[in-house]
């Protein structure tokens, strides 16, 4: 966005204050003007200032600091004076606990996409219409939402441990069969965590999509039913197109939260095990904060970073650019 | 609202109705086992002594034994961490909101060089989520002394709320008629008394939404207080759940209680906050 559309598009009296004091008395600064200029950065700074602060010393600071930190063998305590250049980098890349890491964060990152997407998008379509208890049955589906994921992440351990309820349940309807070590067996495990990450996540997509359901005018379905569309045709050429901004956000939001997981995985497994559900954000905090490898730790953290970054840019590009109101893409341009 | 209820009696007036109905209540079903029956039994199982739990899991708890419960609630640790999420998760908010509603005023609402910079520069902060600078974060908390501490937790979570809350409440203190701007600065109210007076209590829906979204932001956190706290009383509830199960990992029906009563608050805001949430989402999702 330009500085004159911005500008255009302030509403307030500071836009018609200042043309005025633009005008013919720009040229000759009264005293008057001079005043009401140091009072507007007077007010500016008291409002800007402190959050601006806290943003810098607490959000940008530490990723700054990061890549310095990234360069050095640090453990974390004392001096920061062992420089090695790019050496934590290609160390991850020849790592192949990190490179597997990194697979199971895009494997988790595409099932939630190909999996919780299409399951939310068809929830939301079925539950947007009124029906007895509507309201009660999005409050049940956002619950889990809202729990925190650790509490999440203990409750089902327990549930999922052998012969614990899970287990039971399957015997009690039949399919003991498929019982398995759901956290012990290095084959399941990542897709236990799965389940478990889309029990917690599921509901927000849903209530998301539902949000940008209601937002379709009814008019735009009715015409379309007029004119002879059937309730798939209105489905997929109508609400479909409409519901794409909202799409959009939620892939964004869930390919951001999956490629940081980090709460469940390591409240369930600890990415185990023998890494077989390790994610970059779990063995970041094994290698970096566990094994004191904390110049190892943070290079990890700055390359998921990037994978965030290059998606973003990317997404950016190819996705979001066509939301009008997409403030999100601001962010990244 | 009003509006959505006519679209919603319109859309029940539509076609396909009778098909689709069916449908719906099946889902529903569905989804309401799924996501009720573990919560159910983790509270069932919880008031079960362990040998009933081993036997089964599925019953009923036979007898009733509110023991673990009883434990709970009449011991330190879960007070404790339950009044350390809420100091830290309400110092969060306060500062996020506070500063954020400020910044967005700034950022709204005035003329200046380098504005649209400096949204960019708070917005860009949705890229970095905390988990990705949480170990050169822990390193500067370490110079600043504030390891172990609660500002250490609380300082940083706010700072990571900003983002949300100016992607919210800018478009929201913008959207407000500059007239009324004008009508405060020509009865003599300076532009921080309309601020407060006046923009404040109109941008109060967007205000309810972002705290929440900061509350449960922090209330959640895990990550931060794991690598901030090395004292048992400072832990907040969700590293307290991980460590209450790392101690007592043989007593799975304590275990269990515990987890359910750290569930509880969360579960009780939610209840009667879920609107505002909701809201919350769908105002993302318009920018």
């Amino acid at each position: 966005m330009t500085r004159s559309t911005a500008d255009a598009g302030l509403t307030g009296p500071a836009a018609t204050a200042e043309a005025v004091a633009a005008g013919p008395r720009a040229a000759r600064p009264t005293s008057w003007s001079r005043r009401r200029r140091l009072r507007k950065t007077t007010e500016l700074s008291i409002l800007l200032g402190p959050g601006l602060v806290l943003f810098i010393l607490f959000v940008l600071g530490p990723i700054a600091v990061g890549i310095y930190y990234s360069l050095y063998n640090w453990d974390g305590y004392g001096p920061v004076s062992d420089f090695i250049g790019l050496k934590n980098y290609t160390y991850a890349f020849k790592s192949d606990d990190f490179v597997t890491a990194i697979l199971h964060t895009l494997l988790l990152t595409g099932l939630a996409l190909v999996i919780q997407g299409p399951l939310s998008l068809g929830i939301a379509l079925l539950l947007n219409r009124k029906f007895r208890g509507r309201s009660f049955m999005r409050l049940v589906i956002f619950a889990p939402y809202v729990l925190p994921p650790a509490v999440t992440a203990v409750m089902w351990s327990l549930l999922l441990q052998p012969d614990g309820f899970t287990d039971q349940v399957f015997r009690a309807v039949g399919l003991g069969g498929l019982v398995s070590l759901w956290l012990a067996n290095q084959h399941i495990v990542l897709y236990t965590n799965f389940v478990v990450l889309s029990w917690q996540y599921l509901g927000f997509g849903i209530v998301l999509l539902l949000a940008g359901l209601q937002g379709i005018p009814i008019e735009l379905k009715e015409a379309a039913a007029i004119d002879g569309a059937t309730a798939w045709q209105v489905t997929r050429r109508v609400v479909l197109p409409l519901l794409g901004p909202t799409i959009r956000i939620w892939v964004f939001i869930t390919v951001i939260g999956s490629l940081q997981v980090f709460d469940i995985i390591w409240l369930m497994t600890q990415g185990g095990p023998a890494g077989a559900s390790d994610s970059m954000a779990t063995y970041m905090y094994r290698t970096g904060f566990q094994n004191q490898a904390f110049g190892y730790g943070t290079a990890v953290s700055i390359i998921m970073f990037i994978f965030c970054l290059v998606f973003c840019l990317a997404y950016q590009r190819f996705a979001l650019r066509r939301d009008t109101a997409g403030a999100l893409t601001r962010a990244v341009v | 609202m009003a509006a959505l209820a006519t679209a919603d009696r319109a859309r029940s007036r539509g076609h396909g109705r009778w098909t689709i109905i069916p449908a719906t209540y099946l889902v529903s079903i569905v989804i309401l086992g799924l996501t009720i029956v573990p919560l159910l039994y983790v509270f069932l199982d919880g008031a079960k002594s362990n040998g009933q739990l081993g036997e089964n899991s599925i019953a009923l708890p036979h007898p009733w034994v509110w023991a673990n419960y009883g434990s709970i609630l009449t011991t330190a640790p879960f007070w404790q961490f339950l009044g350390n999420s809420a100091l830290i998760a309400t110092v969060a908010t306060v500062l996020a909101v506070g500063l954020g509603s400020m910044a967005a005023f700034a950022l709204s609402r005035y003329a200046f060089r380098g504005r649209e910079l400096y949204y960019t520069l708070f917005i860009s902060g949705l890229l970095f989520p905390i988990v990705m600078a949480a170990l050169p974060l822990f390193a500067l908390l370490q110079d600043l002394g504030l390891t172990d501490n609660w500002l250490g937790v609380a300082l940083p979570e706010a700072a990571f709320s900003l983002p949300i809350t100016m992607l919210i409440l800018r478009p929201f203190m913008r959207a407000i008629p500059g007239d009324l701007e004008d009508a405060a600065l020509v009865d003599g109210a300076g532009r921080l008394r309309f601020f407060v007076q006046i923009l404040i209590p109109l941008c109060k829906p967007a205000l309810v939404t972002v705290s929440l979204l900061a509350f449960v932001t922090s209330w959640n956190q895990f990550l931060l207080p794991l690598l901030v706290f090395t004292t048992q009383s400072h832990f907040t509830l969700p590293v307290g759940v991980s460590v209450y199960q790392s101690t007592y990992s043989s007593n799975t029906a304590l275990i269990l209680a515990f987890t359910m009563m750290a569930a509880v608050p969360a579960l009780a805001v939610f209840v009667f906050a879920e609107r505002y949430l909701v809201a919350g989402a769908a105002g993302a999702v318009k920018g």
